[in-house]
């Protein structure tokens, strides 16, 4: 799917630019966005160590198993194939949280470490088990509770009322994040 | 109201940290060593995402720049009439599963275009809130792992999404009216 989705998204943007002549673009997208994304991983590198020695922490004075414990009915209920008590369901309620206050790169760094606890349940590397496909929908479907950086920008372009998107946000978010649940549980069986 | 959850926000990180180390104090771990173990797994994520994020930001920067995002978007004119999706914002729904930074400028785009209280306004930057990059972040969390065939993952996602911008035009339509 990816390998269908990346040559198609190149092939039809140089075609595009073909036909805009501007070709000159292309050269300018790889050499800047190129160089964006290896900034980006390194940036990630900082807070992605931070997280990981923290959650190192957290493994070996109970907390995760502790947190996982309470978390347990919900977790249970979404992803019933993790095991009570495993390091995946503390990383995914971290990332959850990281995800619902707007930390973007530390919640990056939690799912990522989600994703390695929940391939060390799966049996077969190189397929997404139903866990991992449910996981990323709910972590792609449910952002901010708060949506600071919208609400920046209202106030900014000098709305009377910068906050009166945040009830109809998590509405929709909540809506999204149903939908995703459930049409992940319809299609999850092989 | 805004400040309130600017001060909620910002304490959610150093309070998880906090939880963390007091807890593991409490339970007598060897903090600063236990830390370092687990950094140093840091770089490690951090050099094997790198080849991923080049491929994903190199598709979505030609798709984008060369304006084939936006022709594609003309596809979603009829479906988005159906729901009274406003055309203006058509591009920020197809922009959206793509690109985070790219959606938030659309956003800042359009509040200053249309006004921050326009129904326009409203709508997105309740989309805005109400979605994550989908490409982008599959192709991190499964590139990372190792998982090539990523089965029903991103199908489930594009429904979320469209879920989302359903209910942000519809909930914005009756709240805003």
């Amino acid at each position: 799917m990816i390998n269908a989705i990346w040559f198609f998204m190149i092939v039809i943007g140089i075609i595009f630019a073909i036909m805009d002549g501007r070709l000159d673009l292309i050269n300018e997208v790889i050499l800047e966005d190129t160089g964006e994304a290896v900034a980006f991983a390194i940036g990630l590198t900082g807070i992605m160590a931070t997280w990981l020695g923290l959650m190192k922490i957290a493994e070996k004075s109970g907390l995760i198993k502790a947190v996982g414990k309470v978390m347990r009915p919900l977790i249970k209920f979404i992803f019933p194939e993790i095991p009570k008590e495993h390091p995946a369901n503390t990383a995914i309620v971290m990332n959850i949280v990281a995800n619902m206050f707007g930390a973007g790169n530390s919640a990056t760094a939690l799912g990522l470490k989600a994703m390695e606890e929940l391939q060390k349940l799966n049996s077969r590397k190189e397929v997404a088990t139903n866990a991992m496909a449910m996981f990323l929908v709910v972590n792609m479907s449910s952002v901010q509770l708060i949506p600071l950086t919208v609400l920046k920008i209202r106030a900014d372009a000098g709305s009377e009322n910068p906050t009166e998107i945040i009830a109809t946000t998590l509405i929709a978010t909540g809506i999204s994040t149903i939908v995703g649940i459930v049409s992940c549980k319809l299609m999850e069986k092989e | 109201m805004y400040r309130v959850f600017n001060v909620i926000s910002l304490i959610s990180i150093p309070l998880m940290i906090t939880i963390i180390l007091l807890h593991g104090y409490i339970k007598g771990v060897r903090l600063y060593d236990t830390f370092i173990e687990g950094a140093s797994d840091g770089f490690k994520t951090a050099l094997r995402i790198m080849p991923y994020l080049i491929a994903i930001f190199v598709a979505i920067g030609i798709f984008k720049e060369s304006g084939a995002l936006n022709m594609f978007s003309n596809l979603l004119l009829i479906p988005g009439r159906l729901i009274g999706l406003p055309r203006e914002i058509i591009p920020l729904v197809m922009l959206k599963p793509i690109s985070g930074s790219g959606s938030l400028a659309m956003v800042k785009d359009l509040i200053y275009s249309y006004g921050p209280d326009s129904l326009i306004g409203r709508i997105a930057s309740t989309m805005m809130g109400s979605s994550e990059t989908i490409f982008y972040t599959m192709a991190i969390y499964f590139g990372t792992i190792g998982v090539k065939k990523s089965r029903h993952t991103l199908i489930c996602a594009l429904i979320a999404h469209l879920g989302g911008v359903v209910a942000s035009v519809v909930v914005c339509s009756i709240i805003f009216n």
